[in-house]
């Protein structure tokens, strides 16, 4: 059985936990008073340069490059060629631990997986490194991790090694967690979908919209610059924030650009310039680190009928599926919602029939803009905020777009929750750094089969 | 401060290796959506797949005494340069066909999606750790290109003055300058031709086209093949020139910078490559040194704009040179209007 689900979840964050993870911050106390001690450790590589010693400096981290998160809290054992233990460290909040060797000679650091944060395993299941390490120096011991799934359900290599009905029953726990990211995916991807639907732009600035709502949240909510307010107040206001941001672009940028009467092509190719722009803004104000929220970061699993899930996740889904009734209740017996679905429609036969066409538009980009930001607050919730996190949910929304029908809010729901499921659940049978392959696979084959999408009305496309 | 190094570095970068795999991606993508109102903005895919094809065709055969990711090694290896070439033509052609086959008939932007999403997709498979022994997931492959540069009749040292390029860098440059006139040449001839009219046609009205009895979704699905292998020619030279392919140089932005090229050139134009990817990197390359001298010359304070910041301000400046170009001057600096009515329909 997979260790993850047996010891409490510790994500190396900073910050406090939510009412339910009151016992594990006593683990987080623990493991700051263990970084505090072990800081003397951290430094100690340059005491080595003066005083040759021979160590161990095991690196705990995911991702590379800019995106590079190191792990704190993660017990590392150093073994000598005969297999005795020499020497345990705990990594730092540099993710690094240093363990003092007796000499020179061959040694194998072994990971302690128990100790891993929450949904990661070693990368190719790879959990000990041999290093012969020669008089005088460091050896390098580094432990790239993996995610696994979204929630450790899978290893991190094509789920290799399992037999398939151990495969087979991770696919009901992977199903929940599929269900979360094509709930968020589908909030993001109504505005989307209903900005095409009235105004014909593909917007490739949407996922710039998603990152905007979760940088001004992690603004309010941890950044220690802003008040440091609670998630859910720093979520509202960045809803707030996000829709006139959206009715803003509207208005300075596309309303005047269809009334010189640019057109669509030109239109889109606009959109990924201000994509362009939007996101290396953010890089610049928030910078390329991957944080996390000060809110919902340690909470223990429930189970609820058999499924594993925190209690972060089971609000997640309930709080998007509310949003979801919600615009579909307002799509059906509103008169903005009735005035929209006539727009989308038909813009033409809406107009002459008395409907303020402009002023629709206006109030789709109002609401898109807000339920971007939303999905930015809670995808930046169930995996922290990155620059990048919007253009990487871009080409998924315009799966569940496409495949449920494109210009429908109705179709970009069940789209985008098919394509959060197949994404997730395709890591119980294939690796997890394809799970996006599937779901973008989906797309051509759909455009193939019916190019109109599951709910999209036939008509002529070509 | 040398602010001679910002008219040095633009002009370095207008005329290196970079600025012809830029050329010939904006030749492909010339052909698409300058010629033909093809929106691909998966060229960096057709790249991808050119790079590979000879890195993994040319690549060193496995020491069998060697470590254990050679060991794992699955493919071709140890082939001649030529052979890699032909490799990613018929990549190229592959992708284009499974491409266009499916979207081609459909409405533009469909096409749009469907083809960042396709290089996307090449990207995540060929970094993934499930097809390590073909590509060598995130590592990529290196120094594949020994027979490339072991033909270099130029001899060894440094040229230019202060441009500084090595004889291996302007052999390079020599070989794919050539390799872009001459692709220019025979898009020049192609597009005076009756099929290159068909082309323009397509683009400026489908349906007149098609009712003159022109196969259209053959037609396009030509200029997407022949885009697409001018496309895969340009990672050939990426990979061959650096030596190496790694899969995340294969990202999206490479595409819309070879957008940003051809629109600035003239979308349309045999020229507009080839004068786009010129001042496009000259300016940004230039840009990028102008704001390292001052920063560091204490013109521009490190407060306004810290070192770290120069890179997303050169895309922020390559985001609005696309806006702005596109909503007010789409036919580029040198571009005729009428050749640039991509809306018409």
């Amino acid at each position: 059985m997979r260790h993850r689900r047996l010891t409490p979840s510790v994500r190396p964050k900073r910050g406090e936990g939510g009412p339910l993870a009151v016992p594990h911050l006593a683990v987080a106390a623990l493991l700051l008073v263990l970084g505090l001690v072990l800081a003397p450790v951290a430094l100690a590589p340059e005491a080595l340069a003066q005083e040759p010693e021979e160590a161990i400096l095991g690196r705990v981290f995911s991702g590379g490059g800019a995106d590079q998160v190191r792990y704190p809290g993660v017990t590392i054992t150093a073994f000598d060629a005969d297999g005795v233990e020499v020497g345990t460290a705990v990594t730092d909040e540099q993710g690094e631990a240093v363990i003092p060797l007796p000499g020179p000679g061959e040694y194998t650091a072994v990971l302690d997986t128990a100790t891993l944060p929450e949904g990661f395993v070693p990368r190719g299941d790879v959990a000990e490194r041999t290093q012969n390490v020669q008089a005088g120096r460091t050896g390098n011991a580094l432990f790239p991790l993996a995610e696994a799934g979204e929630d450790g359900a899978a290893p991190a290599v094509g789920g290799g090694g399992r037999s398939f009905s151990d495969k087979l029953s991770s696919v009901p726990q992977l199903f929940v967690d599929g269900i979360k990211l094509g709930s968020i995916i589908a909030i993001t991807a109504i505005g989307l979908s209903l900005i095409f639907g009235t105004t014909g732009l593909v917007n490739f600035a949407h996922g710039e919209l998603v990152t905007f709502g979760a940088v001004v949240a992690f603004f309010f909510n941890a950044s220690p610059a802003g008040p440091q307010i609670h998630l859910i107040l720093a979520g509202l206001i960045a809803i707030a924030i996000g829709a006139f941001g959206g009715s803003g672009i509207e208005r300075t940028i596309w309303a005047p650009l269809r009334k010189r009467g640019v057109g669509l092509i030109s239109m889109l190719v606009i959109s990924i310039g201000l994509s362009f722009i939007i996101r290396n803004v953010i890089l610049i104000i928030y910078g390329g680190a991957t944080r996390p929220f000060t809110n919902y970061n340690i909470q223990s699993q429930i189970n609820v009928l058999g499924i594993n899930i925190v209690p972060r996740d089971l609000a997640i889904i309930g709080l998007s599926f509310a949003v979801l009734i919600g615009i579909g209740l307002m799509l059906q017996r509103t008169k903005i919602g009735k005035a929209l679905r006539a727009v989308a429609d038909n813009k033409d036969l809406a107009e002459s029939s008395g409907i303020d066409v402009d002023k629709v538009i206006r109030f789709v980009w109002l609401l898109g803009g807000g339920l971007s930001a939303f999905g930015g607050v809670l995808l930046g919730s169930t995996e922290q905020v990155n620059v990048n996190m919007g253009f990487n949910l871009l080409l998924l929304m315009f799966a569940g777009m496409i495949l449920g029908g494109i210009g429908t809010a109705y179709g970009a729901m069940v789209g985008s929750l098919v394509v959060g499921i197949i994404s997730q659940v395709s890591t119980a049978f294939f690796s997890v750094q394809l799970k996006f392959v599937w779901a973008l696979l989906i797309l051509i084959i759909v455009l193939l089969i019916k190019p109109q999408g599951l709910l999209g009305k036939a008509e002529r496309f070509g | 401060m040398e602010l001679g190094n910002v008219f040095i570095d633009g002009m370095r970068a207008a005329l290196g290796v970079e600025a012809v795999v830029f050329a010939l991606a904006a030749i492909g993508l010339n052909i698409h959506f300058g010629y033909t109102g093809l929106l691909n903005f998966g060229q960096v895919g057709f790249m991808l797949l050119g790079a590979y094809g000879v890195a993994i065709m040319a690549r060193a055969c496995p020491d069998v005494a060697a470590t254990q990711t050679a060991a794992n090694q699955i493919g071709p290896c140890g082939q001649p340069l030529l052979y890699g070439v032909i490799l990613s033509i018929v990549l190229a052609v592959i992708l284009a066909l499974l491409l266009g086959g499916p979207t081609l008939r459909l409405r533009s932007d469909y096409l749009a999606i469907t083809t960042i999403a396709a290089g996307e997709i090449l990207r995540f498979v060929f970094r993934s750790d499930t097809a390590a022994p073909l590509t060598n997931s995130v590592f990529g492959i290196q120094q594949f290109a020994g027979d490339f540069f072991a033909i270099n009749p130029i001899p060894p040292g440094n040229y230019f003055g202060q441009l500084n390029y090595s004889h291996q860098q302007l052999w390079t440059m020599l070989v794919g300058w050539s390799l872009v006139a001459l692709l220019t040449l025979w898009t020049f001839l192609l597009m005076r031709s009756p099929w290159g009219r068909v082309l323009k046609s397509i683009r400026e009205d489908e349906d007149a086209a098609r009712a003159l009895g022109k196969n259209v979704f053959s037609y396009k699905m030509q200029a997407l093949i022949l885009g697409g292998v001018f496309g895969a020619l340009g990672g050939v030279f990426l990979a061959m020139g650096t030596q190496a392919v790694a899969p995340d140089t294969y990202i999206p932005v490479r595409t819309f910078f070879a957008y940003v090229i051809i629109i600035l050139g003239g979308a349309g134009t045999i020229w507009g490559p080839i004068i786009g990817t010129i001042i496009f990197l000259f300016l940004t390359s230039g840009l990028e040194t102008l704001l390292r001298e001052l920063i560091q010359g204490g013109v521009i304070s490190e407060s306004i704009i810290a070192l770290p910041e120069v890179g997303p301000i050169r895309f922020i400046m390559v985001g609005l040179m696309l806006a702005l170009l596109m909503a007010f001057r789409p036919q580029g600096i040198f571009g005729n209007k009428e050749e640039m009515l991509l809306d018409a329909r």
